[in-house]
């Protein structure tokens, strides 16, 4: 493990200290989904507002279980991660928000079905890693976060991590019949 | 017996697919390859089969486009003719805004580096285009055909990757 890394804790999105706002969600093809975010100061003020803002737009949103910054027009590398109560997770680390984070290991890739709220009419096959291990830093403090997580909040991890590298799963299709229109609205 | 390349075509209903499959089987055509999918509410059925003469398919067929709901070519192609060497497999995925000449551009950037597209598909949803691509690239030449993709991309305006394709893995 990387000096100084811990896990989670028990932080929650009320360790920010400020309320979260709304905010609207933008589709493919806007660009700033194609842009790869910069790394951020993670105790910086507007950085802890984002954050907020992030775990509110997520709650806000059926079936959302991530959301990244570039996904409310901000190209930045943050993004809010829950899959509390999700069928298909086993590892379950409630609701966090990582900034800057990486992926330092990654095992067990698994082929499986994903969509996003910025492509709401498509669906995708995508190969995922289903054991990861993640490092980043949290909003506010800055501490440094090592996760270790698998199955389907990995691949969420694995979702989010690409928005903030300026891809989306449509970058990662395994062919040209694994993209679908999608049937179900979540 | 001769090998025949038939496309049939029409607005989406039930019973396209049984419709031509029996006309083909009363004749004694025998379907290999074939695709068959719903293009925005069309129906097209692309098929390579091995049967009786391309005129007497193509006669036999005709009742089903008499109503003009139904357009079907028959032509005569040589069997096994001549397939381009095996590259290395790559997925190419394209995405953004909608505009003319995107598969063009893209594809050119393959053909000219002696890429093959051996399957492809594209969808528009909204101002969405996408285009995913599967590729057999000469050997090494991936980073060179990336970076051209991705040179042509930025002109478009749009999201461009490559990825190798899995491989099988028995």
């Amino acid at each position: 493990m990387t000096a100084g890394y811990t896990g989670l804790g028990d932080w929650t999105p009320e360790a920010l200290g400020v309320p979260g706002r709304v905010r609207p969600v933008v589709s493919a093809p806007e660009p700033v989904l194609s842009r790869p975010g910069p790394e951020v100061d993670p105790t910086c003020e507007e950085v802890v507002q984002l954050a907020a803002d992030l775990v509110a737009t997520m709650r806000v949103s059926p079936g959302c279980v991530g959301l990244a910054a570039p996904q409310v027009g901000v190209s930045a590398q943050v993004f809010a991660v829950d899959v509390t109560d999700h069928p298909k997770a086993v590892t379950v680390h409630g609701t966090f928000v990582l900034c800057n984070a990486r992926v330092v290991e990654a095992t067990r890739w698994k082929a499986g079905r994903e969509g996003c709220m910025s492509v709401p009419d498509l669906t995708g096959d995508v190969k995922r890693a289903s054991r990861l291990v993640v490092e980043g830093a949290l909003p506010g403090s800055g501490a440094p976060v090592r996760l270790v997580t698998d199955g389907f909040e990995a691949r969420a991890l694995q979702h989010e991590i690409d928005h903030c590298a300026g891809l989306l799963f449509l970058d990662r299709v395994a062919g040209a019949h694994a993209i679908y229109q999608r049937k179900v609205y979540l | 017996m001769s090998e025949l390349a038939i496309t049939v075509i029409g607005r989406d209903r039930p019973g396209i697919v049984a419709d031509v499959a029996e006309v083909l089987a009363g004749l004694g055509a025998n379907l290999t390859d074939s695709t068959m999918t719903r293009l925005r509410g069309h129906f097209a059925m692309t098929l390579v089969c091995v049967g009786p003469a391309a005129a007497e398919v193509e006669a036999a067929l005709a009742p089903l486009a008499a109503d003009g709901r139904l357009l079907a070519t028959v032509r005569a192609v040589t069997p096994d003719g001549a397939t381009a060497p095996a590259g290395e497999p790559y997925v190419l995925a394209v995405h953004g805004a909608d505009r003319l000449g995107i598969v063009a551009a893209m594809t050119r950037v393959l053909a000219d580096a002696g890429g093959n597209v051996t399957d492809l598909s594209t969808r528009l949803t909204g101002s969405l285009y996408v285009v995913v691509a599967e590729v057999e690239l000469p050997a090494g030449s991936s980073d060179a055909v990336a970076g051209r993709l991705a040179r042509t991309a930025a002109e478009l305006g749009v999201g461009v990757s490559l990825r190798p394709a899995d491989s099988d893995l028995l």
